[in-house]
């Protein structure tokens, strides 16, 4: 815990006034962002792409075997299910992180940084995504899943042909909107030292004093990677449409 | 964390719970006020404040707080706007917060049913009048469930701030596991706080929901 803080920058403080304008100027011409920089932001934004990415879709492996769960006939599953979600839902990701940072060695489990935030974002969002399929789930048309079943289909086939492409194909861009999510969400782990895209700006504006270029360069790179996500998504549906 | 220490430190939770109340409800009726001015900005301020303004929330929901928060704290004093934390917190809240809030209440007004807009035109309400008495009160009612999310979605950020060390109860309480080494009871504390003020706000919510629930609007 003692490691939350220890990226603060000094905090600028008022300009002196006497100055003006011109200090403004020189202040903010000093050492204007280069190539460099953005050669560093653009790593930061990679590690920012890797670390949602793998954390969301080891997410949706955990979120279907919780949201199994929660579908489950035997009510001590079923609660077990619901505390998870209730848990990872209600407790502030920054919070988990602190959680898992400081359990994980007092356990005697002794990871690098980078895999406890991976372990932090993917239990956190295994728990959106679980309420995310169980809405999916249940959204399914009973008449389908009859119809299924008069043609002969064993319980198996009707899951995997009716239940779980159509699940999937209605949960689509709610999980698209989670990773979305995700992948703002992971600017936490900059606090506990990784460099992601977030911290490497900070490291940025804190060496250049230019925080304003630095930030305002890493929103538009989280953009950019919300872009190329939903652009993904979009052309994903297009294709779980077309197959049918 | 022992008894005794838990004790000693009660008052500084107590004060750290406080500033979280105080960055958490202003920060939502804040947000809330900006969002319902962005969404009337957007549906009656014309085409091109509707374009502007959708490109200016699309940015604001598509960065991370905490590099909004950053730009605000760390980047204000360099066009003159020198906040201290707390002041930053709030506007940070109020502002992320605000541009849900925006697209939430968009949604409500185009969900009011136009026969209710048209039955008020007719029996000859001024539009300011169909405004305050037909669009924002119907517009509250659908809008309930995703409001109480925002709530709760909010609460959960005021922990972000401990990073630009508004002494929120994140920052207290792990203060507290720093100087007492008692890093995961403190950290298991705060998380129990929180999803017990998460949930209560859900229960609360749904409250809400279910006395409303004999409302029929369309």
């Amino acid at each position: 815990m003692a490691r939350l803080g220890a990226c603060l920058l000094p905090h600028p403080g008022p300009l002196p006034e006497e100055e003006g304008a011109a200090a403004h100027f020189r202040v903010l011409s000093a050492t204007p962002l280069n190539a460099t920089s953005f050669a560093l932001l653009l790593d930061g934004a990679l590690i920012t792409a890797a670390l949602s990415t793998v954390s969301v879709l080891l997410g949706f492996a955990i979120g279907a075997l919780v949201c199994t769960a929660q579908l489950s006939r035997i009510r001590a599953v079923r609660a077990a299910g619901a505390v998870y979600v209730s848990f990872f839902r209600g407790v502030p990701l920054l919070v988990q992180l602190l959680l898992i940072y400081n359990l994980l060695p007092g356990i005697g489990v002794n990871v690098p940084g980078t895999v406890a935030a991976l372990v932090g974002l993917t239990l956190c969002t295994a728990a959106y995504q679980a309420e995310i399929l169980r809405g999916g789930f249940l959204a399914v048309p009973p008449g389908l899943v009859e119809a299924g079943q008069m043609v002969g289909l064993s319980p198996a086939l009707i899951l995997l042909r009716i239940r779980v492409p159509l699940a999937l194909r209605l949960t689509l861009p709610s999980v698209v909107n989670e990773a979305v999510l995700i992948l703002k969400a992971s600017s936490l782990v900059s606090v506990v030292g990784i460099a992601d895209l977030t911290r490497t700006a900070q490291n940025i504006a804190s060496s250049t004093y230019r925080p304003i270029e630095a930030f305002a360069a890493a929103g538009a790179l989280y953009l950019v990677l919300n872009a190329v996500l939903i652009g993904g998504g979009g052309l994903l549906g297009r294709r779980m449409r077309g197959a049918e | 964390m022992n008894s005794a220490l838990l004790l000693d430190s009660l008052p500084a939770v107590a004060a750290g719970f406080g500033v979280t109340m105080l960055m958490w409800l202003p920060g939502l009726s804040l947000a809330a006020l900006l969002g319902l001015t962005l969404a009337l900005g957007r549906q009656y301020g014309g085409r091109a404040m509707d374009a502007v303004l959708a490109l200016l929330l699309g940015a604001v929901r598509g960065t991370p707080f905490l590099v909004q928060l950053f730009l605000l704290y760390y980047g204000g004093p360099f066009i003159g706007l020198t906040l201290d934390p707390a002041e930053a917190g709030l506007l940070g809240l109020a502002i992320y917060g605000g541009a849900y809030f925006a697209e939430i209440m968009r949604g409500g007004f185009l969900a009011v049913p136009r026969g209710h807009v048209e039955a008020a035109v007719m029996a000859g309400l001024s539009p300011a009048q169909t405004l305050r008495r037909i669009l924002l009160p119907e517009m509250a009612l659908l809008i309930l469930p995703a409001g109480v999310n925002m709530a709760v979605v909010l609460m959960k950020e005021t922990a972000v701030l401990s990073i630009i060390t508004v002494p929120e109860l994140t920052m207290v309480i792990t203060g507290i596991g720093s100087s007492t080494f008692a890093f995961t009871e403190a950290a298991f504390l705060l998380a129990v706080t929180y999803w017990v003020l998460t949930e209560a706000t859900g229960a609360a919510g749904r409250a809400m929901e279910r006395r409303i629930a004999t409302v029929r609007l369309a």
